[in-house]
């Protein structure tokens, strides 16, 4: 007999906040740079130094909270996570255990057509480790390792959510999601390729309509959404094919492997951690003043279902363009800059949904790079609306604008592209087209419609696309 | 008096007047190392030439007619688990044996900005964990009183120093009594200062929420001095108190009368030599002599302070001594993988001592122990510090034995760790409350000296100056010579 099974999903999702310095020394946090140049005696863990506890982090983490409707502790304190790795410089992570800075919150995802509800169980603030570089492909087959503490004491939260995921798509959804409120609160760069976001995926299945949980798999290594939702896609399928041949799943930890699909087996339960944790002394523990969260709270910048909900009600955009112009801080400002110089919404989102994001997809550029000031893109809608330049033309120099960044202005002059709307130069050119066609002339005297399109043809092709085609009808109208 | 017998205060006077330079009073320090430490055994690491250096700079300042701060020239030494930026720094471990700071502790900085000279890095229990010096990873130190004898620990090495003449003054850092047991042994003042008092930035960690750095002077006036310079506000370390700190010079008035001193009951009963207790009580009669007035108190959850610091502090030993792994500094034994290297460095590289309290903190912190051991010595910390707090509603300060025996005989103890650690019983309970205590010697047993203790309200050392002066001055019991000084001066 075969069972129904649901699939249940909790998300693990490190983030690295954007401050200037890490969490608790005053090194760079910039990405990237030579190896083990960002670094000094306190990120090393060298002996005999202390931390010191950035407070902007403290901000950063407040701020998530309440974007995703967290309590906020008014106590809590840093406990240290003990585990032996070599590019943990102290062989302890400063992490929270027992009073995190933020705990029992939600965010909301669009699932089936309506919204669902995602608790957050806790975010709490840790430092970052440095990173290994393996003399070969896999740290089993090297003869050697190298060690880069660049990104040790990178300030992160992490966000762990409720096991209320219920499928691979929720699970894409929510991170998503997660992802646009965090960029909103431009608390990270949110960049998955730079591990900037970070996503552990705990998944089980149980028998539809059962309560409790089955044993899960704790799935790590997925750098992008899409390989996010297909470990869990994988994982799932995997576990329903051992239950299914009457199997029990083991409890363990999987890597997702991105080449061939899969997700491969790392450690077993029986080889996990005791982390000891206890509060760490050389950190005094945080006390929070509530005045001071209310501040934070006040200062929250408008997020994205808010942002959303105005852009129907007051914009009258359709809810679809809404969500779409809305998943992206970026796009969203864009948007709104342009609508208030060129007051037709809509339009407006046709042309970011349509052009702007098929160029951006088709070169793999950020929003944030793109070149079109606001103001120039406001100013070509005009001259589309004012039949300046044609539809076709718009596009065209769209596409110039996107490459170049130039205004659509000095486009058109330099391309000589603008609507040649005066009557007196086209009419000479109809008088020509007229003279030189007298078949078609005659067609169109004696009642074939059709001709007349044959004859605009014409006079656009003398004037390589640029007449005004309402004049172009009008005056060879009023001539035949 | 010869120039490595004296004080401080009485140096700088010297140096003021020009009747002496820096550079011939680091000479003579240098030469009674010389002369004496291959018997005592105090420093691991002598810095000649530095210090020469550095005995020039402040005597050219000088000559300039620039006014100098009160340490400036004076000879001193630090523990070897406090960092030095460009000296060796090993906490007396062979897992740090090559070990060379980019960076000065908090201390350090502070101590050379005030013009004093670094003779060297002085032994210790190896990071600082031990009672007797004895488990250096290097060599043991001697008691100059008696060569037969341990100088205590883990201090053992600075103490020493001060009391053979080998430094005028000397760091050293205190878990459990590391500076006051030493100081006690040895003869000398030693002064652990309120948690938070002076900046733990630089000082190799034992037990974090425990250790404080202090000084081993000669009188009452130096301790002062010393405070003076390494105490205040350092946000290098956060657990650092951002509190005005008062010129200590100021309690050195030579008057206690009305203080009210409690003698706690717990530290005087079994266990205790009967001549230490002898002595205890004489300095009370000083006291009393001089006008305070004492009582007998009760400090209830004495006794269940011993069991409590051997949860606590060897917790933080086990997570605070993880670094040390072969990575990234210090030792390193080759082995095919990683998690062989780690294990070879790390069993060769600590002592048998740093090894058994790893093992129990790592079994006191592990999961399904946590609550029975390290949450429940927590709490009782907590009684600890009460029993305190409820005494200083009614008392200035205690008075108490520093140890129940005077300086034990090398090797007397080491086959027994339990009995080791009673050897701190007095001392451990302050550390647990982050309360401010002084040793200060007070008669002799069999030739070997006898130091009292006085516990102080949190950040009031100055009280506890002020008893330890008034102690100093109406009494000749406060200066032992040692032996060894006779000895090599004869």
């Amino acid at each position: 007999m075969n069972r129904q099974y649901e699939t249940v999903i909790g998300l693990e999702i490190h983030v690295e906040l954007k401050t200037i310095t890490k969490i608790f020394c005053s090194c760079p946090t910039a990405f990237g740079g030579e190896a083990n140049t960002h670094v000094c005696p306190v990120c090393l863990g060298l002996p005999g130094v202390l931390p010191v506890f950035n407070e902007k982090v403290l901000e950063f983490a407040v701020k998530a909270g309440l974007a995703l409707n967290c309590e906020i502790a008014s106590f809590s304190k840093f406990d240290r996570k003990n585990y032996y790795y070599p590019d943990l410089p102290k062989n302890y992570q400063i992490s929270q255990y027992d009073l995190p800075i933020c705990r029992n919150g939600f965010l909301e995802i669009n699932s089936g057509g309506g919204t669902k509800r995602i608790g957050i169980t806790r975010v709490h603030m840790e430092e970052d480790a440095g990173k290994l570089l393996h003399g070969s492909s896999s740290i089993v087959t090297s003869g050697y390792s190298l060690v880069d503490l660049n990104r040790t004491g990178v300030p992160l939260i992490e966000i762990v959510s409720e096991p209320d995921l219920r499928s691979a798509e929720e699970a894409r959804a929510y991170m998503e999601k997660l992802r646009s409120i965090l960029e909103y609160l431009d608390v990270s760069d949110v960049k998955m390729e730079q591990g900037s976001l970070r996503c552990d995926a705990n998944v089980s299945l149980r028998p539809l309509g059962t309560e409790g949980l089955g044993t899960k798999t704790e799935v790590k290594n997925m750098n992008s959404f899409r390989s996010l939702q297909r470990a869990v896609e994988y994982e799932a399928k995997r576990q329903r094919e051992i239950l299914e041949e009457g199997g029990r799943v083991i409890q363990e930890t999987r890597s997702w492997d991105e080449e061939r699909g899969v997700t491969v087996s790392l450690r077993s339960k029986e080889e996990a951690h005791d982390y000891r944790y206890f509060p760490d002394p050389d950190l005094v523990p945080i006390v929070i003043d509530p005045g001071w969260v209310a501040k934070l709270k006040a200062s929250l910048p408008e997020l994205p279902d808010a942002r959303k909900e105005r852009l129907v009600r007051e914009m009258g955009l359709p809810e679809y363009d809404a969500s779409i112009i809305t998943g992206s801080r970026d796009l969203a400002d864009y948007f709104d800059a342009v609508a208030a110089e060129f007051n037709e919404p809509k339009t407006v989102s046709n042309w970011l949904m349509g052009e702007l994001l098929r160029l951006l997809n088709a070169s793999g550029m950020e929003m944030r790079e793109n070149k079109i000031a606001p103001a120039d893109l406001a100013a070509l809608l005009k001259l589309q609306a004012s039949g300046a330049i044609s539809g076709k033309m718009a596009k065209a120099v769209f596409e110039e604008m996107f490459a170049t960044g130039k205004s659509p202005e000095t486009i058109i002059s330099e391309q000589g592209l603008a609507q040649i709307s005066d009557e007196g130069a086209l009419a000479a050119i109809v008088d020509k087209v007229i003279a030189g066609n007298p078949g078609p002339v005659a067609d169109y005297k004696s009642g074939k419609e059709k001709a007349m399109g044959f004859l605009v043809g014409q006079v656009m092709k003398e004037t390589k696309g640029q007449a005004n085609p309402g004049l172009v009808n009008k005056l060879l109208k009023e001539r035949l | 008096m010869s120039l490595t017998s004296l004080t401080a205060h009485e140096l700088g006077e010297l140096l003021n007047k020009r009747e002496i330079s820096s550079v011939e009073l680091t000479k003579a320090y240098l030469r009674r190392i010389e002369e004496v430490d291959d018997q005592v055994r105090a420093f691991l690491t002598v810095t000649g030439d530095l210090a020469l250096k550095q005995a020039a700079e402040t005597d050219e300042k000088r000559a300039r007619g620039e006014k100098l701060p009160p340490l400036a020239g004076i000879p001193m030494a630090m523990k070897d688990n406090m960092c030095t930026k460009g000296i060796k720094t090993t906490c007396a471990s062979r897992i740090l044996y090559n070990f060379i700071p980019p960076y000065d502790a908090a201390v350090t900085e502070r101590l050379l900005a005030a013009g004093a000279v670094l003779l060297g890095k002085c032994n210790l229990d190896e990071f600082a964990m031990g009672s007797s010096t004895e488990n250096s990873g290097f060599f043991a130190t001697r008691n100059p009183h008696d060569l037969r004898a341990v100088p205590g620990g883990s201090s053992g090495g600075s103490a020493a120093a001060v009391a053979a003449g080998e430094a005028v003054f000397a760091l050293g850092s205190d878990t459990g009594g590391s500076i006051r047991l030493p100081a006690a042994f040895c003869g000398v003042i030693g002064l652990k200062p309120t948690y938070g008092r002076v900046s733990r930035y630089g000082l190799v960690a034992y037990a974090s929420s425990l250790d404080q750095i202090g000084p081993l002077t000669r009188d009452m006036r130096d301790c002062a001095l010393v405070m003076n310079v390494i105490a205040g506000h350092d946000k290098r370390d956060s657990t650092s108190a951002p509190l005005e700190v008062p010129d200590y010079t100021r309690f050195l008035v030579d008057d206690v009368r009305g203080l009210k001193i409690g003698l706690p009951r717990e530290y005087l009963g079994e266990g205790l030599d009967d001549e230490v207790r002898g002595w205890v009580k004489r300095a009370a009669e000083t006291l009393e002599k001089l006008g305070a007035v004492c009582e007998e108190v009760s400090l209830p959850h004495t006794r269940y302070a011993l069991p409590t610091y051997y949860i606590i502090a060897p917790a933080e030993a086990s997570s605070n001594l993880a670094r040390y792994d072969g990575v990234q500094y210090g030792l390193r034994v080759e082995a095919g993988d990683i998690v062989s290297m780690y294990s070879k460095t790390r069993s060769q590289g600590f002592g048998e001592e740093v090894k058994r309290r790893i093992m129990l903190g790592t079994y006191a912190l592990s999961s399904g122990y946590y609550d029975a051991y390290y949450l429940k010595a927590m709490k009782v910390r907590t009684l600890v510090k009460r029993d305190f707090d409820l005494a200083f509603e009614k008392y200035d300060c205690l008075l108490t034995p520093t140890s129940p025996t005077p300086a034990f005989e090398a090797g007397e103890k080491t086959a027994d760790p339990l009995t080791m650690y009673l050897s701190d019983v007095c001392t451990i309970p302050v550390n647990l409350a982050g309360i401010p205590a002084l040793s200060i010697p007070f008669g002799l047993v069999g030739g070997r000296p006898v130091g009292v203790q006085l516990i102080g309200k949190a950040f009031d050392e100055g009280t506890l100056m002020r008893a330890g002066y008034a102690l100093e001055q109406g009494t000749d019991l406060t200066r032992p010579r040692p032996v060894l000084e006779r000895t090599v001066e004869e």
